[in-house]
């Protein structure tokens, strides 16, 4: 079996997997201290039962979450032994400074505040919400200038026959990493505004605990409104930036295929990557891809045909998660406004409390199908235009890889599976009554 | 300066796997002693709620050390984790397991239920215990390394020094979270964790022993000590604070106990460390092959960069730390578990 390809099956597990739980956990814990710090001013207890009902599906969220994210750290180590030994001293780094800056804070506090609500004062307590939101932010943007690094290299010169760092600036304020921070951390915010407005939705359909869903949801909707709008901002600043440092991506995403000016977006388009072109392009709207690449109707883009075919990502998948991520995304904006415009009048608004109930998965896949619109898109490169991926994995067996890719699959279906039921069950049962 | 720098990183590595050691160390003993010590529901709950709060920030002792190996010794952590492929995959899960059981146990009441995740707790706190044990002391040891990387698998490392520096582990970790228990739980549970922590304790002392005189037979960690002998302070702390956990047992000082075997297993850690240095991943091959402090660190610019972050962050995390074990440190009770954030 080959090793390379058992190692990216096994590393896409691990982080799709992993990336399941970790944008509910930043988005939810905004929330759910936005709630306490209301119970602290207000000392309406419906908030305390609000930050406690919220609090228990963080939790079962959080669990799952914290345990996945241990093994990624490691499989830098274990798969990708020749990628680790070749950058390491640059991306290294930025996996440590993440572990002792953020990781530790975050995982400390949670203890605290589980198990703190008779040792701490009411203010404390809401605090300690904060500063968990604050390090679970603060350890995505390390992870996220981590990846930045791998999508565009800076600050670092070939020596000793390896990458080594020689500009730690240059790294800490790499624009692709940063850009895609932002677009990150809103996705997750939307994620949890959507998971926080389903489950008020259910309740709200079932017409119980009416003012505490009605509060809920309200205060998602603010989060899931300004945070799909800046989604979709970070997202097109974050487009023009891979259009001028990964041309190959940028063409993949639109499945463009020749170097023209003022190029299109067809509103359907089927690639067909063995003859090079697009089956069918049916609603072309000029000059729009140039729009979105250089902010400018009459720039050039650059077709894949003028790059080498063996520095093209796979063109399929880039394209058809672009497609979705960007589908979804303006849904979100869509039902966000539309949520505001009936916000007062939400109980009665059955139709749309259904559609954001089945809405809860819709965030999901757009922040998975994105994770793949980046990490598939940079293929064949592990860091752009410097390793190449087929490069990257450790000398073991095969069979080594095949047995722990089963073993991932397995466990983590497993954990995913009683996770999943268990915010479920929790979820539909509703806050405990005072 | 380089040299310097690899130095003083060398023995920041090592204090990050003993602080990880002397933390999550009593939570993989209450992990262990859970089925035999914990009665009925109310038992094993309170040894769970005994470190409740506490296991996850100690975990990420693990996650920093394994960081900053990537980041100071990156040539160390390619060959050391992708060598020790399967007992280290053999880790996570367990310790992935272990993590999601304090979580959902309580979250369904069924026995059934529980006995799964009291099982998980076990095997994810016996595991890794064992192993990194196993691992270490195979690092101690030598390696099968050459040119073409390690020739070694799980079973080549459970050779006998292997086996016995799991079962060292193993004991620490078992005398440090009876310890804990004895602290931490109320009544019988607490009178079952002293004599538990008593007979733990003459096992450990004697695998200790059985552990120095074979380290001389089968590793070259003296050899620094003998050309050193002022080092031989540190074994010494060792067994001082080995006895003195006894001494402390006798005078029915739980927490003074509990401390002496934080630094029994600290200056353990270092006892060994020392000895390994300035090897890292030795090869029994040839010492040409060997991985050092010297020959696979990172570059100069990187090192000085993480001394200053680690040197800024690490005394925050302590102190932040403490505070919460500050927080954390009285008594359960019974009442305690009728709180609804109780696991």
């Amino acid at each position: 079996m080959d090793v390379v390809f058992l190692s990216r099956l096994q590393f896409a597990a691990a982080t799709m997997f992993h990336f399941l739980f970790v944008p509910l956990t930043l988005g939810l814990s905004v929330l759910i201290a936005v709630m306490e710090t209301k119970y602290v001013r207000t000392g309406d207890e419906t908030y305390l039962s609000m930050t406690k009902f919220w609090g228990k599906l963080f939790l079962i969220n959080f669990a799952v979450g914290v345990v996945t994210g241990i093994t990624l750290e490691f499989q830098f180590g274990t798969n990708w032994s020749r990628y680790s030994t070749y950058v390491g001293d640059v991306f290294g780094s930025l996996l440590a400074i993440e572990a002792t800056a953020a990781f530790f804070l975050e995982s400390t506090l949670i203890g605290v505040w589980v198990f703190g609500w008779q040792k701490l004062s009411k203010k404390a307590h809401a605090i300690v919400m904060w500063l968990i939101a604050f390090a679970g932010t603060l350890s995505s943007i390390w992870i996220l200038m981590a990846n930045g690094w791998m999508q565009h290299p800076v600050g670092y010169v070939i020596r000793n026959g390896r990458a080594e760092l020689d500009s730690f600036m240059a790294v800490i304020t790499n624009k692709f990493g940063i850009l895609e921070f932002f677009h990150m951390i809103s996705s997750a915010y939307v994620l949890g505004a959507f998971f926080v407005m389903g489950i008020s939705a259910y309740h709200l359909l079932k017409k119980q605990h009416i003012e505490f869903f009605t509060r809920s949801f309200k205060i998602a909707l603010v989060l899931g409104l300004a945070s799909s709008l800046f989604v979709a901002i970070s997202g097109d600043s974050h487009g023009v930036h891979v259009a001028e440092v990964q041309p190959a991506k940028f063409a993949a995403m639109e499945s463009h295929w020749e170097t023209t000016t003022r190029a299109p977006i067809h509103l359907i388009t089927i690639p067909d990557e063995k003859n090079e072109k697009n089956l069918i392009e049916i609603g072309s709207i000029p000059g729009l891809l140039s729009f979105l690449s250089h902010h400018d109707f009459n720039a050039e883009v650059t077709g894949l045909k003028d790059i080498p075919k063996d520095e093209r990502p796979p063109v399929l998948i880039t394209f058809l998660s672009f497609r979705i991520m960007v589908g979804l995304g303006t849904l979100f904006i869509l039902l966000t406004i539309y949520g505001c415009l009936k916000r007062n009048r939400l109980l009665e608004s059955t139709n749309y409390l259904k559609i954001m109930l089945l809405s809860i998965p819709l965030p999901y896949i757009a922040i998975e199908v994105g994770w793949v619109l980046a990490e598939v898109g940079r293929q064949p490169w592990i860091v752009y235009g410097l390793m190449k991926t087929s490069d990257a994995a450790s000398p073991v067996a095969g069979s080594q890889v095949l047995f722990s890719l089963i073993a991932f699959i397995l466990l983590y279906s497993f954990l995913g599976a009683i996770g999943f039921y268990l915010i479920v069950i929790n979820a539909k049962k509703g806050p405990a009554l005072e | 300066m380089e040299f310097v720098l690899q130095f003083i990183w060398f023995f920041l590595w090592g204090l990050l796997w003993a602080l990880f050691f002397m933390t999550d160390g009593y939570d993989f003993g209450v992990g262990a002693l859970l089925p035999f010590l914990g009665k009925d529901d109310t038992d094993k709950r309170l040894m769970i709620n005994s470190i409740g709060p506490l296991w996850d920030g100690n975990e990420v002792w693990l996650i920093t050390a394994g960081g900053v190996t990537f980041a100071a010794f990156p040539q160390v952590y390619a060959v050391m984790f992708s060598s020790f492929y399967t007992p280290l995959l053999l880790i996570l899960f367990a310790l992935i397991i272990r993590g999601v059981s304090f979580e959902f146990r309580g979250k369904i009441e069924s026995p059934g239920w529980k006995k799964l995740w009291d099982t998980c707790i076990f095997i994810g706190s016996v595991v890794p215990a064992i192993l990194f044990g196993v691992a270490f002391a195979n690092i101690f040891q030598g390696l099968p390394l050459d040119q073409n990387g390690y020739h070694g698998n799980l079973i080549y490392l459970l050779n006998p020094y292997g086996i016995l520096g799991g079962v060292l582990f193993l004991l620490w970790f078992l005398e440090h979270g009876s310890l804990w228990l004895s602290i931490k739980t109320p009544g019988q549970l607490h009178d079952r964790s002293v004599v538990a922590a008593n007979k733990i304790w003459s096992g450990l002392l004697g695998v200790s022993v059985l552990f120095l005189i074979a380290t001389y037979f089968y590793t070259p960690l003296y050899v620094n000590y003998l050309a050193h002998p002022i080092l031989f302070i540190v074994p010494l702390i060792t067994v001082l604070s080995l006895l003195g956990v006894k001494f402390f047992l006798l005078k029915e000082a739980y927490f003074k106990a509990w401390f002496a075997s934080a630094l029994t297993i600290v200056s353990a850690t270092f006892f060994c460390i020392i000895g390994l240095y300035p090897n890292m991943f030795p090869s029994n091959i040839d010492p040409i092959y060997s991985l050092t402090a010297h020959n696979a660190s990172g570059s100069q610019l990187t090192l000085t960069i993480m001394l200053v972050v680690v040197l800024i962050f690490i005394p925050i995390v302590i102190g932040y730390q403490s505070w919460a074990f500050y927080m954390f440190k009285d008594k359960l009770s019974v009442d305690d578990l009728a709180n609804e954030e109780a696991y």
